[in-house]
């Protein structure tokens, strides 16, 4: 592997890719994406999914029966 | 900063917490990472698309929740019945998101709020408590998944499955791609069709917006793990939505 980041194969700049994101560093900068579209729709395809899931997943309310199943089952251990 | 491999305090009252998680095995039990921040209960999913920096920050309790929880766990019910308001949705959803059907998610939000009921007070406040409860309920899940015959023996192969039910590499030329918007029926589909172990990862951190070092805490897996596993679960979901947009557009 040669150690300069730009003249990284696209083998080895995606083996380091789930730690370049999950470290929270600005991977779109990285060198080896100045030259290569591939992996740079790559990146953005996974950052265009993981928006996905945050946009379109919101959270949702469990109906009120839960509450109430909750409360009877815990009175009912309690007697 | 590279995750440090200790095995802090929290462990004992995750252990008290999760006694039979079905997917760890003792001898394979991961050393888990140094989780020293302990995070509030956040109300919902927050923003978490781009940099994670300064999402490892320590967050400290806030002192309302903690006397909530105190009180709780000195067995005051209407402290209990807060509990229960401010971490609902998350658990339900998390269980809605795992098995798909809303009356087992209602099933399993019950079942996981009764064991937080049966073992709250062994909670010693070394992690966080939204952390503690969430393993809890995957915990919870993730026996329900096993009684279905969906089950997984370990997470440790859930997380690695066959190399055939693994994401494809991408060192191809490029063809199609995910331009535009996601249609969100496609979505749940590919998540819905996501191995166990990549589903909980992905619903963890993209949904819930969890941080990787509170996976790690809840799965007992290393932080670089999860963030493996992460990148494989979106590498997953892309091929699947590339390959249901491929069919689509087909004549």
């Amino acid at each position: 592997m040669t150690g300069d980041p730009g003249k990284m194969s696209c083998e080895e700049f995606q083996a380091q890719l789930p730690e370049l994101i999950g470290s929270g560093e600005d991977v779109s900068a990285h060198p080896h994406l100045e030259s290569c579209d591939r992996c740079r729709a790559l990146l953005a395809e996974l950052e265009t999914i993981a928006e996905a899931a945050r946009q379109l997943f919101p959270s949702v309310e469990p109906p009120e029966e839960v509450w109430q199943q909750i409360e009877s089952a815990l009175k009912r251990e309690s007697t | 900063m590279g995750p440090q491999f200790k095995t802090p305090v929290v462990v004992d009252a995750l252990q008290t917490a999760a006694t039979s998680i079905p997917w760890q095995r003792g001898s394979e039990r991961k050393r888990m990472p140094n989780s020293s921040s302990p995070t509030q209960a956040r109300s919902g999913p927050r923003p978490n698309g781009g940099s994670e920096q300064g999402r490892t920050a320590p967050r400290q309790t806030n002192p309302a929740d903690a006397e909530v929880l105190t009180r709780a766990q000195a067995g005051d019910h209407e402290a209990f019945a807060q509990l229960y308001s401010l971490h609902k949705r998350r658990i339900y959803s998390l269980c809605l998101r795992m098995v798909g059907n809303v009356a087992e998610a209602e099933d399993l939000t019950q079942e996981a709020f009764l064991q937080l009921h049966r073992k709250i007070a062994t909670f010693r406040g070394d992690s966080a408590f939204s952390t503690w409860l969430h393993r809890l309920a995957i915990n919870v899940v993730l026996m329900q998944l096993r009684k279905k015959g969906l089950a997984l023996i370990s997470l440790d192969e859930a997380m690695e499955p066959a190399p055939e039910e693994g994401p494809s590499r991408s060192f191809g030329a490029p063809d199609l791609t995910l331009s535009g918007a996601i249609d969100r029926l496609a979505l749940e589909r590919a998540v819905a069709d996501l191995p166990t172990g990549y589903r909980l990862i992905f619903i963890l951190h993209d949904v819930e917006g969890f941080e990787h070092n509170e996976i790690a805490s809840m799965l007992d897996c290393s932080i670089g793990n999860s963030k493996s596993q992460l990148h494989k679960a979106r590498l997953k979901l892309r091929d699947a939505l590339r390959s249901q947009k491929r069919s689509e557009e087909r004549p």
